[in-house]
């Protein structure tokens, strides 16, 4: 409405041509304004095309984050969930809580987190890897290859829940399928171990969530390699480099670019994945498996104290921007080298 | 005119966003009653007591009805499982939107209260419930904080009881079931053999676990908080509490290891139903048990064992589990909401909806009912009556529940991969539980 009714002067002069040459110079004071407003048009135009999308982004990324920082600072316990704004401040204390490592509640984070990153660095690795020789060894032409690809991606394409519940069914210690393979077809055990509770629990969640993303990954490099010239190989080839060479010389350097995003993705994606370990244990991990996106979900939701879940997970963000401007860095300059 | 278009349709754009943004809030005090006008109808959510939400539509359906019929209120009705529930009253009470009516776990009670989210029901409004001394004392106890007007009305009572599978005790030369609980040890070893178990559990439940250690600590003449509300969950009658129960697994051996790992509240029930182990601690499993093709001459409920009275041990058995029947502060009709809740507890809806759930009517003018005479209520109705004592009614009781809980899962998890299971052992996990209570 505004708009409308400030350019009203401006409108009817410069209905013409918005793109042509400006008036000449020295044509007096009522020519200066509507030459200004004209220019502020033109710079003004983009930033308003992009304001429905601004809004949008603000209602549903920026407002959120910027409560849960918020809500960090106070302490929002079940007395106060109901008038937000009566809860004390709480100044800096649900950090000490989260960071202070002597105390349990700060030595149960560290130690989830340290889970966590372990967890999601072999994720991470086992998935690029396969990823990258699925790719690869589909790369070639032969029978069966769309078959194959389809099925690669089914993980991928089920939903989480579906997929990882079926996982839990397969690891139950009396009827799973695992222990009936690994113990009553292969006798590899003498007792049936478990699988969702102590320390078999980080290989299981391991194992399932590398079932779950490197799907992900497989479909990410097999269109990166799609844009490697055919004439790199063919040269290389007769430059008498076998397949290994042609590996490491020509696929995995022209795909760079693509394992630049893809890592740094899946390190997030895994990272902060609540659903796979939330559908295979429950609201309560066992501790040796404790990620901490369901760490932070029971400091928070089952024990209704939202103000120092809201601190660890402000910690959580820092800590995943650190790592993301570090590896951008690192990654381009490296590129920039080269 | 033609550069103006865009801006006026991006800020259309943008206006209509602010626009839909700022209306969605503005019409909350309609609720879930906007339908037929203000006082006409109330929104009830239910929670699962029968085997589905499906089922529970079914059996509550009718009572609704006749409720619309004798007042004119319509009631929607939505069955909310359990896993849903109380996030979803949080978020309820923290946007002042939601139903007017709910059903809430008892143990949550104090908590909820501390919230402020439910309306005090006062003398005045329990009298136009019947008065006091109409609800069975226990129930009536875990309905708030002592001291403070409940924050609801007791809607159905339960407790935990020894369910025992009759074939396999007489197959074993067991006559009656276990009085103490050398007498279940010794009983359970003699039950397991040939892959079947003598008592299974749900090794993995959180508040199943936190329940055992509060009737165990009892019995042990503890408690999980000191008269200041302080936790001390480590105290020696709570380690021996723990210890208690997970030895079942680490040394009397009559619980199958497996069960460590049982979480879903439902595992240990069917190892009982399918004969795999032959006495469970359960809350009214008839229906379950009903429907998993088992009948009274299969199986026998009787308390669960008491301590020696010499002990300095408190005779109690069993948490005094129930669900309430609250209403929403926020709520739009709050008049339609107090007259179903008086309808919930009336002798007749109390009858028909504790007989279809297999619970205990919470109000004692319901009990003259014969529905309510068998064995089973009747053991039910005294340890209600002599030996159950509500959880700890402290605003802080879900994180106990969480904490203890999982502690309790930990330790299961070490019994049952041959770990040694020592006084020390079980400290240290209930001394950490203890340290991370922070409210």
């Amino acid at each position: 409405m505004v708009v409308s009714a400030t350019s009203r002067p401006g409108g009817g002069r410069g209905s013409g041509d918005p793109g042509g040459p400006p008036p000449p110079a020295g044509g007096g004071r009522g020519r200066v304004t509507p030459r200004l407003w004209v220019r502020l048009r033109r710079l003004g135009l983009p930033y308003l095309l992009i304001l429905p999308a601004l809004v949008l982004e603000l209602l549903v990324h920026l407002i959120p984050m910027v409560i849960g920082i918020g809500m960090s600072f106070i302490k929002l316990t079940q007395l106060y969930i109901r008038n937000w704004s009566a809860a004390p401040s709480a100044g800096w204390s649900n950090y000490h809580l989260a960071v202070d490592f002597n105390a349990p509640v700060g030595r149960a984070l560290l130690h989830s987190f340290f889970v966590t990153i372990l967890f999601t660095v072999i994720t991470v690795a086992l998935s690029w890897f396969f990823g990258v020789a699925g790719a690869v060894l589909m790369q070639g032409e032969f029978r069966g290859r769309g078959v194959l690809r389809a099925l690669f991606l089914v993980p991928y394409a089920l939903p989480v829940y579906a997929g990882v519940i079926t996982w839990s069914f397969l690891l139950q210690r009396e009827s799973g399928l695992v222990n009936h393979v690994l113990v009553d077809q292969l006798h590899l055990f003498g007792d049936k171990p478990f699988w969702l509770i102590g320390s078999n629990s980080f290989i299981s969640i391991i194992v399932v969530s590398l079932w779950r993303w490197w799907p992900f990954a497989f479909l990410v490099l097999m269109a990166g390699l799609q844009n490697i010239p055919r004439d790199l190989y063919e040269a290389s080839a007769i430059d008498g480099a076998g397949w290994m060479r042609q590996l490491r010389s020509v696929t995995l350097p022209m795909l760079r670019p693509v394992n630049q995003v893809l890592v740094l993705v899946l390190f997030l994606w895994t990272f902060n994945d609540f659903n796979t370990p939330y559908v295979l244990f429950g609201k309560t991990a066992p501790q040796e498996a404790d990620l901490i996106s369901i760490h932070i979900y029971q400091s928070s939701f089952v024990t209704w104290n939202f103000g120092t879940g809201s601190a660890m997970s402000v910690l959580l963000l820092l800590f995943l921007l650190l790592v993301t401007a570090v590896y951008l860095v690192i990654t381009s300059r490296r590129r920039s080298d080269a | 005119m033609r550069t103006r278009k865009p801006y006026v349709f991006a800020v259309a754009g943008a206006l209509m966003f602010a626009a839909a943004a700022c209306g969605n809030s503005n019409d909350s005090s309609s609720g879930g009653s906007a339908s037929g006008g203000a006082g006409s109808s109330i929104t009830y959510w239910a929670s699962n007591q029968g085997t589905s939400l499906e089922s529970d539509k079914q059996i509550l359906q009718p009572e609704l009805d006749r409720f619309t019929k004798e007042t004119g209120i319509k009631v929607n009705l939505e069955v909310v499982p359990w896993s849903d529930l109380l996030n979803r009253i949080l978020a309820a009470a923290t946007s002042g939107k939601g139903p007017d009516v709910v059903n809430i776990g008892n143990t949550w009670s104090a908590s909820l209260q501390a919230t402020g989210a439910f309306v005090p029901l006062d003398d005045t409004q329990l009298n136009t419930l019947g008065g006091k001394a109409r609800f069975l004392g226990p129930s009536l106890a875990a309905t708030g904080a002592p001291g403070q007007p409940p924050v609801g009305a007791p809607l159905y009572s339960t407790a935990y009881a020894l369910y025992y599978n009759k074939h396999m005790f007489k197959d074993a030369g067991i006559a009656d079931a276990p009085k103490t609980w050398d007498e279940l040890v010794a009983d359970g070893k003699k039950l397991t053999k040939d892959g079947k178990w003598g008592l299974a559990v749900e090794g993995a439940s959180v508040s199943e676990n936190a329940h055992m250690i509060f009737t165990l600590g009892q019995q042990q003449g503890g408690d999980l908080f000191d008269s200041s509300g302080k936790p001390q969950f480590d105290s020696p009658a709570n380690v021996a509490a723990v210890k208690q129960y997970l030895d079942f697994i680490a040394s009397d051996k009559i619980t199958n290891p497996s069960d460590a790992a049982y979480s879903n509240g439902t595992e240990a029930l069917q190892d009982f139903i399918g004969g795999k182990a032959a006495m469970v601690m359960w809350q009214s499993a008839s229906g379950t048990l009903k429907t998993g093709g088992m009948t009274p001459d299969d199986y026998g409920v009787a308390p669960i064992p008491l301590p020696d009275p010499s002990s300095g041990g408190k005779q109690i058995d069993s948490m005094v589990g129930g669900i309430n029947i609250s209403v929403f502060n926020s709520a739009a009709n709050k008049d339609g909401a107090l007259k179903f809740v008086k309808f919930m507890t009336s002798k007749q809806t109390q009858q028909d909806l504790n007989k279809a759930y297999g619970s205990l009517p919470t109000v004692t003018d319901a009990y003259d009912d014969p529905a309510f005479q068998t064995p089973e209520i009747k053991t039910y109705q005294q340890i209600l009556a002599n030996t159950a004592a509500p959880l700890p009614q402290v605003t802080n009781e879900s994180q106990f529940e969480t904490l203890v809980g999982n502690a309790m899962n930990q330790l299961f998890a070490d019994a049952a991969s041959g770990k040694p299971i020592t006084d020390e052992t079980v400290k240290a996990k209930l001394t950490e539980a203890n340290q991370q209570m922070t409210s």
